[in-house]
């Protein structure tokens, strides 16, 4: 049995959290935001993941496996996952916006489904799992107790830039102060002159483009991709969200990296342990501090 | 400035209000009055955007307006103090205001206009970097007055400004709205405290469940008989 608590498990943990929290950042920003849980999100994960591999198969006749390429295709899988993210919200939540809250959360969840069937269905992908490609040689080092490999340091890279760009954004820009007020409260922003529905739009953007990225990341990681992919990480990232404070972007960041060391602790003890671990978090959240650990009624729900 | 026609806003099976008709002349204040649930905030809502009318027309500086977005209605000078300030709790009293700045490109303007609203309401100057949300009920009032100014509109919709205000707070704020409108802001203002509504009123109109019934300039009405034993209770 492996070793708890050790400095690899620790390393291991911040890998997967880095994951989760890309992940969990789109879900706490479109629920800060209109006030939506949108189960497809995990799925915008499973497509950018898709949208590296191909770009990967486009690129790599004109670049060989390394940083650039690593770079260009995370680029693709930004962009993909955004595209997909602002069209979900144009043509199933954006219709439904001031309507019963239920429709939404069963139009996310539809959404959802469709995805996941369209790909499966769809004879270019199917449903049976892919490897994922070496986009670049994998490198290892010995630091200490620890194994670490060149992935770890682009997962932790590419999640920690994304992070303190979000939040520079979030905080200083006028951009930023504007996703707040929305969140806030949507009739005075309109007063302010700000159009609503684009501010929405730009924060589906933002989540879809971290969906996205994640995906390249986990596609690096774990190289298996399926279109079902999307369902428990989506769901973890979620629980990680709730964990943090829903709504919250700090929250949904360290919400993540205590459920990835989390996991990986709890696999390094037994897998099964490993895999029902979010859900344990989960029920303690909700019976000992339903808001998370940094949700208040009053914060941002940004 | 404003004219609207035989308004009409339905929620549902709800009519909020079924046949409102008024006129705002380029600067004056406008007064509409009128009993709880009698359709002013309705009203006022459907003007700048925020509720969508089922019938009628709304005309802004000779355009029609009807139903436009809210956000296009900043933009082309329609301000609006909603009922219940909306004041956003958790940005600073600056950011506050620097956003109500929004459509306005050349945010040299911007920095004027707060300097406007600190000379005008220099208690907001003080509270300058608290959270919107932890300012007095009457401090709100004056930032939510504070960013229309900063919004800088052609017409200023206030929604029952004088709201849970202590009596000289009332007074200090029926001043400030008379300095504004001396600056050259028209304003529509609605009000339950109608008797100070109409004592700064060029004109007013009664609302009465939905529709506009009495007309007229404010010290006529204010002389009326039927609004002086509904509204001003003597
Ligand atoms: N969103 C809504 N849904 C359903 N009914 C509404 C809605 N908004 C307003 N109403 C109804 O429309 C009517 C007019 O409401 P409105 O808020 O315009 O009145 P008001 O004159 O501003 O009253 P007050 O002086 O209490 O602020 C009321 O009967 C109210 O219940
Ligand atoms: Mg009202």
């Amino acid at each position: 049995m492996a070793e708890l608590f050790s400095l690899q498990q620790i390393v291991n943990g911040l890998q997967l959290g880095s994951i989760y929290a890309l992940i969990a950042l789109g879900y706490t920003m479109v629920y800060g935001i209109v006030r939506l849980i949108n189960f497809a999100h995990g799925d915008f994960y499973m497509i950018g993941a898709y949208a590296a591999y191909a770009a990967f198969f486009l690129f790599n006749a004109y670049i060989a496996p390394g940083n650039v390429l690593v770079f260009i295709v995370l680029i693709v899988a930004m962009l993909v996952g955004a595209a997909v993210a602002m069209l979900s919200n144009k043509f199933a939540y954006k219709p439904l916006r001031y309507k019963p809250k239920l429709s939404s959360l069963v139009t996310a969840i539809g959404v959802s489904m469709f995805i996941e069937y369209f790909f499966s269905a769809f004879p270019p992908i199917g449903p049976s799992p892919r490897g994922f490609p070496e986009v670049l040689p994998k490198v290892m080092w010995t630091m200490g107790s620890a194994q670490v490999s060149n992935y770890v340091v682009i997962d932790l890279v590419v999640a920690a830039a994304l992070m303190t760009g979000l939040t520079l954004l979030v905080q200083k820009s006028p951009l930023g102060r504007a996703m707040r007020a929305v969140s806030q409260d949507k009739d005075a922003a309109k007063l302010m002159g700000i159009n609503v529905e684009g501010i929405i739009s730009f924060t589906f953007l933002i989540g879809g483009a971290f969906a996205g990225a994640a995906g390249l990341l986990a596609g690096l990681t774990y190289p298996r991709i399926m279109p079902y992919m999307g369902i428990l990480p989506g769901l973890k990232a979620f629980i990680a969200a709730v964990l943090g404070g829903i709504g919250n972007i700090p929250g949904a960041m360290l919400g993540a990296y205590i459920m990835g060391i989390a996991e990986t602790t709890a696999n390094a003890y037994n897998s099964l342990l490993g895999e029902g671990i979010a859900f344990v978090i989960l029920i303690l959240v909700l019976l000992v501090r339903p808001t998370g650990i940094l949700g208040e009624k009053t914060a941002d729900k940004i | 400035m404003l004219i609207v026609k035989n308004l009409k806003v339905s929620f549902g099976q709800i009519d909020a209000i079924k046949d409102v008709s008024f006129e705002v002349p380029e600067g004056k204040i406008v007064t509409l009055i009128g009993a709880n649930g009698a359709g002013k905030t309705t009203t006022l809502r459907a003007v700048s955007g925020l509720d969508k009318s089922s019938g009628g027309s709304v005309i802004f500086k000779g355009k029609n307006i009807t139903n436009m977005e809210a956000h296009q209605l900043v933009a082309m000078g329609i301000s609006h103090v909603p009922e219940g300030r909306k004041i956003f709790p958790t940005l600073t009293v600056r950011e506050n205001l620097d956003i109500a700045g929004w459509t306005i490109k050349d945010k040299t303007i911007v920095k004027h206009r707060i300097e406007e609203v600190f000379e005008l309401l220099p208690r907001i100057k003080e509270r300058i970097n608290q959270l919107g949300g932890t300012l007095s009920g009457g401090e709100q009032q004056m930032l939510a007055v504070g960013r229309a100014i900063v919004t800088g509109g052609d017409i200023l919709l206030l929604d029952e400004p004088s709201m849970g205000l202590a009596p000289v707070l009332v007074d200090e704020i029926f001043d400030k709205i008379v300095a504004i409108n001396k600056r050259g802001t028209t304003i529509l203002l609605v009000e339950q405290n109608a008797s100070e509504a109409l004592h700064i009123a060029d004109y007013a109109y009664v609302l009465e469940v939905g529709y506009t019934t009495i007309s007229g300039p404010a010290k006529e009405i204010a002389a009326d008989p039927r609004v002086r034993e509904a509204y001003l209770g003597v």
